[in-house]
């Protein structure tokens, strides 16, 4: 490559891009409206998207943008590949561009695959004979040799996918701007993109990645910014993105003040004979972090008061994801069923200490008080009143990442013959 | 952050823009959007380019017949008359390049709102395909009207030369018209029945049913000046003199001298220049506008 030798420029440099966009609040499409209503200054709201956002990618860097819905990611990658002007600020590039804002560009469903390769492939910088010539790879890397006839309107979606992305990736660009579109296809197909995204890193292409996803952001990514509300929030390693992301995208219900709990407001049952005055995670040291690591050791505690004389109460912890399932459940009256005697007026702390497996995300206990016995007289039931975040760069995707050994022997059976069908 | 303290920068990267600094490719684009358009529109029919002839065609008979052997609008019995229904063809032919490619040209910038919005290229592109794509069909057209002209009897002369300039005229003036419908279509949607309105009497106003010849003598000199004022009038009536009959008034003699001919063509050149600079105004911002 040409600038491999010189210390050359960076392939991006971004120096205070900031771009607002103008929203009008009532939009004059017609000359009747315009005619109609001369003085009338169409009235509108400005939003600014980026903020004075400055970063500088360098040679040969797998580069993560990660960031909530909304808070100006998509936004940047239109501004760096030039679709949008940029208000103020500045942005150099060195190397020849490809961005995958969205697969299939320009695709017309009612041609078949040659076609629309070639105009793709137009599209995304190549001439036409370059573009002719990696038709045959593009479509065998699609899996679409016995579909190359068929118009792109009877191909299903995946199809689909794969053709724009075998297109896209077809462009020896030196950096490539990408914008979430691991996000479809199935997971063959995937794992194929993975790896090209691998391939692209090792033979030292400069790539972009926006995405949502933490852990293929802890995956590919040699290094990330994190933007929240178009303002660059941190640029470092991707495990520290991951963790500000997720406590900024899972804290905030947290920083809310759920901490506490509230007597009153609460989905609450029971017959008040206890109640949860207060809840919360804590880690190893006793400090009570917005958010914990995964594969420490942490607690949840809750501190209950009594309002009548009870004997021997249970506490059972539901812990919930967002999505509602309990991961977890503990209780004391499994092998603690003597928790003692309490007075009315009394307190009590009742403790859950756990090897934290669970995967990064947000958790919601579910609490519940009971008299003694079958649990289900019940005292209190609190729920939603205080959440945790679990904060990870190693997450494989289960519910929860517990040690796994993981072998691999010769079987003693030597090697198996085709059976013949 | 650390500023930036780069000693060399790469290219820089401005917005979206008309133009291009990359004439290949820019050429490429227009051209192969053209293309799969054409290609496009006779998908799956049979006869497949016949029912692009169908159109002109069919409005040319009607008018022949009509204007010949009903109304008689026409006197077909002196010299400039001779040849009339190649006369008439021709001008339907050109007519309908400049229709299609200014009408096509309305919507095109909206229509292909998934490329403004997802791929850096030069937006004049777009406009510009549509032309590209109506000169193919006018291309075609064109092989009808001389084998039919041929067929009539007109013979081959020299003044067939002046077909490239009589079609650059047309061609920078239909250019102009469409990058500023385009462009003003992204902000006011009542551009396109205005076009329609525009479009029809334009026909109507324009020497393709009735000759220039007709015209003039039924109106006075200076109305038929101001008649030939219209840059479709001196195509069509150089196209028929050029082309087809050298008995009928030349664009000029119509106009009352060459030199009155600088006025139509600087109405062509006024009409690109405000195309394009309306067009190059709006398009770095027509991805947010759509």
């Amino acid at each position: 490559m040409s600038h491999a030798s010189a210390p050359a420029a960076p392939p991006i440099v971004a120096e205070a891009v900031t771009k607002t966009f103008r929203i009008p609040e009532e939009r004059t499409h017609t000359l009747k409206e315009r005619a109609l209503h001369p003085m009338r200054r169409s009235s509108h709201q400005s939003f600014t998207a980026l903020d004075a956002v400055t970063f500088d990618v360098r040679q040969g860097e797998f580069f993560g943008v990660a960031g909530r819905n909304g808070s100006g990611k998509s936004t940047l990658l239109k501004c760096l590949a030039g679709i949008y002007g940029v208000d103020s600020g500045r942005v150099w590039m060195n190397g020849r561009l490809s961005t995958f804002i969205e697969l299939g560009v320009g695709f017309n469903h009612d041609l078949a695959a040659r076609d629309n390769v070639v105009l793709n492939g137009i599209m995304m910088g190549l001439s036409p004979r370059e573009a002719r010539a990696r038709y045959d790879a593009v479509i065998d890397f699609a899996e679409l040799r016995e579909f190359e006839e068929v118009k792109l309107k009877n191909y299903s979606s995946g199809m689909h996918v794969r053709l724009a992305f075998a297109v896209a990736i077809q462009v020896d660009a030196e950096i490539l701007l990408v914008d979430e579109v691991l996000a479809v296809g199935d997971a063959a197909f995937q794992q194929k993109c993975f790896d090209v995204f691998n391939n692209m890193r090792d033979e030292g292409r400069t790539i972009v990645f926006v995405t949502h996803d933490m852990g293929s952001l802890n995956r590919f990514c040699h290094r990330a910014m994190l933007l929240e509300r178009g303002s660059v929030v941190h640029i470092g390693e991707p495990h520290e993105v991951a963790d500000r992301y997720l406590e900024i995208n899972f804290g905030r219900a947290a920083d809310a003040g759920p901490e506490q709990a509230d007597a009153s407001g609460q989905d609450r049952a029971g017959d008040g004979g206890a109640r949860v005055v207060e809840a919360w995670a804590e880690d190893a040291s006793g400090a009570r972090p917005a958010s914990l690591p995964q594969g420490e050791r942490i607690a949840l505690k809750a501190r209950v008061r009594f309002a009548v004389d009870v004997e021997d109460p249970a506490a059972s912890l539901y812990v919930l994801n967002d999505e509602h399932v309990a991961v977890l459940v503990a209780s004391t009256a499994r092998d603690h069923e003597r928790t003692g005697t309490f007075r009315a007026g009394e307190e009590a702390l009742f403790s859950f200490s756990f090897q934290n497996v669970l995967r990064p995300g947000r958790y919601s206990p579910l609490l519940t008080l009971a008299h003694r016995g079958s649990g289900l007289d019940l005292m209190d039931r609190a729920e939603g009143f205080m959440s945790f975040v679990v904060t990870g760069a190693e997450a494989m995707g289960g519910l929860v990442d517990i040690p796994v050994e993981v072998g691999v022997s010769r079987s003693a059976g030597g090697v198996v013959e085709d059976v013949p069908a | 952050m650390s500023a930036i303290d780069y000693t060399e920068l790469g290219r820089p990267i401005r917005g979206p823009r008309a133009l291009t600094d990359d004439w290949s490719r820019f050429w490429h684009l227009t051209y192969n959007i053209a293309r799969n358009e054409f290609k496009l529109k006779f998908f799956g029919s049979v006869l497949g380019y016949v029912w692009q002839l169908v159109r002109p065609l069919l409005l040319f008979g009607v008018l022949y017949v009509f204007f010949t052997q009903v109304a008689h609008v026409n006197d077909t019995s002196t010299p400039g008359g001779a040849h009339y229904g190649a006369q008439l063809l021709g001008s339907i032919v050109l007519f309908t390049f400049f229709g299609e490619a200014t009408s096509g040209a309305v919507r095109s910038v909206v229509d292909r709102e998934n490329l403004v919005r997802k791929i850096q290229f030069p937006r004049m592109v777009i406009p510009l395909s549509v032309v590209l794509l109506a000169s193919f069909n006018l291309g075609l057209n064109l092989l009808v009207v001389l084998i039919f002209a041929l067929a009539e009897g007109v013979t081959p002369m020299i003044s067939w030369l002046e077909l490239p300039l009589i079609l650059l005229m047309l061609g920078v003036f239909a250019t102009g018209v469409a990058m500023l419908l385009s462009a003003l279509f992204v902000n006011f949607r009542d551009v396109q029945p205005i076009w329609d309105v525009v479009s029809q009497i334009l026909f109507y106003a324009s020497p393709v049913i009735i000759s220039v010849e007709t015209v003039q003598e039924k109106v006075s000199t200076a109305a038929l000046h101001l008649y030939m004022l219209n840059p479709l009038a001196v195509v069509f009536q150089q196209f028929r003199h050029a082309m087809i009959n050298p008995d009928t008034l030349s664009a000029g003699e119509a106009l009352g001298g060459w030199a009155q001919l600088l006025i139509p063509i600087a109405i062509v050149v006024a009409t690109f220049a405000l195309g394009f600079w309306v067009f190059n105004r709006s398009a770095p911002l027509v991805a947010e506008n759509l």
